[in-house]
């Protein structure tokens, strides 16, 4: 189970180095290393000098974010878009509580991260010490483990539990707080080969009776579906869900974590269900006889809360590493715990083509007198249109992220995603403020691919002073702002459930996006009309380093279809066909 | 449904805080917990009572099984398990009365393990009903402090195997 640790790349001055007493800070510095990490965001503070000492003179780049929240996010991004673990660092007290939404939100969607914050000494521990902060405490419920480290000589092992417990099983967030005690006291260094972890238990290989009962219901399923998720991007089985779709001639319909999880462009894709998900994909989880869901979690975005109207005619088999997901929302006729990469590969050498031609022209039919449509006849631009055109900028190939709102649920609409990996969203915990830092790490872990943050005016003032890594670290991401002048997702919900009292959603006044990038040396335009739009989306992409374009859109327009909560999945306002 | 849970753990610092977190940010139930070492001092056992149908118990254990510090849940079966609690009662009793106490305790199989001048320690054992009657009986004196240890539980030797859950 632990991985091996390569030692080649460890030089021999550094074993040298290691045969003297090292300070807890340099042991901490090393293990990051072994694990091989390149690059750290975070932000210094009295806690965590002696680390920040070590830095100084370390291997390892760092980049220094202006919000702890903004470097969290950024290690979410690097780690979403590479699928190594990020690792952040901060201060005591309110640096690690400033981590606080950045830990949650890679809890509920299960990113890697190591979280490493400095505490107060030991001998101050408990007293309300200047900056002090429980964090393991604080954390304990957003974290799939945590340390607090008491003993410098358990640094190396509490390191690396840390990244095997992050990154295998369902992926998520683990913290280590070190005293300042621990990082100043000393220790001969030595890294642990192997480990052994009592409690902790990953899933093995499916039994050969389960795959036989997936087998036997897809055999006798007329109308069988999949619902693919974030479980597929994280555990890279894209390739192995295409050949389980095609070998048994099943549809995919993909959740929001798990878009480029299937390639939008293929002919068995449904689209997203759910709350805004497409008349097909909605349709074909309350009709089907058959649902597989593989690595996903039946979160209520999808069933409307209403298990008693979701997929009622169907034998609902379900595919996950983590057994608590089992039957956790919806009872299910039979299940496969394990790694879906590993369960789709036994899954796919013996699979069969289903006997559902009749129920496949019909979702063909769906589709194709259902699409997503929205109504282009007004002086704005229209946000649909501006995705619709960074889509066609980049055909798919860009990373994307996102923040939270209705351009997030245009851009999972609206932008085709073909590869996983590809689209970088707070999907679980539906963080602002996640959109823009996320795709500075992202840029930083895959520079060779576009990076472009698509983020609301509202979402984008939570997090907009991590423009400042843009032009001092030259990183060339692009951020496009859908900028309805509202909290549109909020106003949205006003004008449908309270009857357009709009309350405190008004964003007009706000700041100058340009005045604002060009604040921070970054070159920005303004779009109010679709050649305007073009014409700066083109220059933008084109020009070398970070730009920002600001779209004004819209401000009125909603996202559609809709289904309100509480309601049944076929319930959709299909808005303006 | 009443359930008890038997839950191997880590013996290390705030595996009670973390059991007990896990138990309440799932919005379960906790009855009673109790912790204590196990023949091993690496690790602990909790004895967890707690309500809910089988599929919530299931989740619950499930849940639980995530925590690192979790080494193994156990469903244990009413009929086929062992329970104690033990209480300790403080009533206000004048000496004159002491006999009476004797007298009521004694089909209990309790015991007082403390005296002085106006009041009695009273420690008594078992199921939980057993502990309850005692206390209706003594109410009638002035109990003037409860302590209750909360369940632990064994399964019966003639248990082959708990359901590890
Ligand atoms: C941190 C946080 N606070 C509040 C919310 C609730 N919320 C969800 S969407 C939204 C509006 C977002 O507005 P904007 O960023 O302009 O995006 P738009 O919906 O207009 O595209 C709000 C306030 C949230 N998701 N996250
Ligand atoms: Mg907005």
């Amino acid at each position: 189970m632990a991985p091996q640790v390569e030692t080649s790349m460890i030089q021999l001055v550094e074993r040298e180095a290691e045969k003297r007493e090292l300070t807890g800070s340099e042991i901490l510095l090393r293990s990051l290393i072994r694990e091989k990490v390149e690059v750290i965001f975070g932000y210094p503070g009295g806690a965590v000098l002696p680390i920040y000492d070590h830095l100084y003179k370390g291997k390892i780049r760092h980049l220094l974010a202006r919000h702890e929240q903004g470097a969290i996010h950024a290690a979410d991004g690097y780690a979403r878009a590479t699928g190594k673990p990020g690792v952040v660092l901060a201060t005591s007290g309110p640096g690690a509580t400033n981590l606080v939404t950045g830990i949650a939100t890679a809890m509920l969607d299960s990113v890697p991260l190591v979280c490493i914050t400095g505490n107060v000494a030991q001998n101050l521990l408990g007293t309300d010490a200047f900056q002090e902060a429980d964090i393991t405490g604080i954390t304990m419920p957003i974290t799939k483990h945590n340390y607090l480290v008491r003993d410098v000589k358990e640094l190396p092992s509490i390191v690396k539990e840390a990244f095997i417990i992050a990154t295998t099983g369902r992926p998520g967030p683990v913290l280590i707080d070190i005293p300042k005690d621990v990082s100043n006291a000393k220790a001969v260094f030595s890294y642990p080969v192997e480990l052994e972890i009592p409690g902790y238990k990953l899933p093995g290989k499916p039994d050969p009776a389960q795959l036989e009962k997936l087998y036997a219901a897809i055999s006798e399923a007329k109308k069988p579906v999949i619902l693919a998720g974030g479980g597929v991007v994280s555990s890279g089985a894209a390739d192995e869900l295409r050949e389980f779709a095609e070998k048994s001639g099943i549809p995919v319909a993909t959740t929001l974590m798990g878009l480029g999880g299937f390639s939008g462009n293929h002919p068995y894709w449904l689209g997203m269900p759910g709350m805004h998900g497409t008349y097909a994909a909605n349709h074909a989880l309350l009709e089907c006889d058959l649902l597989i869901g593989i690595g996903v979690r039946f979160d209520d975005r999808v069933t409307m809360g209403r298990i008693d109207e979701f997929a009622t005619r169907a034998r609902i088999v379900h595919i996950d590493i983590d057994p608590a997901e089992i039957g956790k929302n919806v009872s299910t006729w039979t299940s496969i715990v394990g790694d879906v990469k590993t369960v789709l590969q036994a899954v796919n050498q013996n699979v069969l083509q289903s006997d559902s031609q009749a129920w496949f022209e019909k979702l063909q039919t769906w589709r194709k007198d259902h699409p997503l449509v929205y109504q282009d006849n007004s002086p704005y631009l229209k946000p649909q249109w501006v995705i619709e055109e960074i889509y066609r900028s980049t055909w798919g190939e860009a990373i994307i992220s996102t923040d939270v709102g209705q351009h997030q649920m245009w851009v999972a609409q609206y932008y085709r995603f073909h590869h996983p990996r590809s689209l970088l969203t707070s999907g679980g915990l539906g963080t602002m403020g996640f959109g823009f830092p996320a795709a500075i790490g992202a840029k930083l872990g895959v520079p060779d691919r576009p990076v472009i943050a698509v983020t609301g005016d509202g979402g984008f003032q939570m997090t907009s002073q991590e423009l400042a890594l843009l032009t001092l670290e030259n990183i060339p991401v692009k951020v496009a702002i859908i900028n309805n002048r509202y909290l549109g997702m909020v106003r949205q919900w006003q004008e449908v459930f309270y009857e357009k009292r709009y309350c405190d959603v008004d964003l007009t006044g706000g700041p100058d996006f340009l005045k604002l990038s060009e604040a921070y040396g970054i070159r920005a335009w303004r779009a109010k009309t679709k050649e305007e739009a073009s014409q700066a989306w083109k220059e933008a992409m084109e020009h070398p380093g970070p730009a920002v374009v600001d779209f004004w859109v819209d401000p009125e327009e909603n996202v559609y279809p809709f289904v309100a909560p509480g309601s049944r999945l076929d319930e959709m306002v299909m808005g303006d066909e | 449904m009443r359930q008890i849970l038997s839950v191997l753990v880590n013996n290390q610092p705030r595996v009670l805080a973390r059991v007990a977190s896990l138990i309440g940010q799932r919005n379960f139930n906790i009855e009673s917990i109790s912790v204590g070492e196990t023949e091993n001092p690496s690790f602990s056992r909790m004895v967890i009572v707690t309500r809910g149908d089988l599929p919530t118990i299931t989740q619950v254990a499930k849940q639980l099984n995530k925590l690192i510090d979790v080494i193994q849940v156990e469903q244990l079966e009413k009929e086929q398990t062992v329970e104690r609690e033990l209480m300790l009662i403080k009533v206000e009793v004048p000496p004159d009365k002491r006999t009476e106490i004797t007298g009521i305790i004694e089909p209990f199989r309790a015991s007082i393990v403390d005296v002085s001048p106006q009041s009695l320690v009273v420690q008594v054992t078992g199921e939980p009903s057993k502990l309850e009657a005692m206390i209706e009986l003594l109410r009638p004196y002035t109990i003037l402090e409860v302590a209750r240890t909360g369940i632990t539980a064994v399964a019966r030797g003639s248990v082959k195997k708990a359901a590890v859950l």
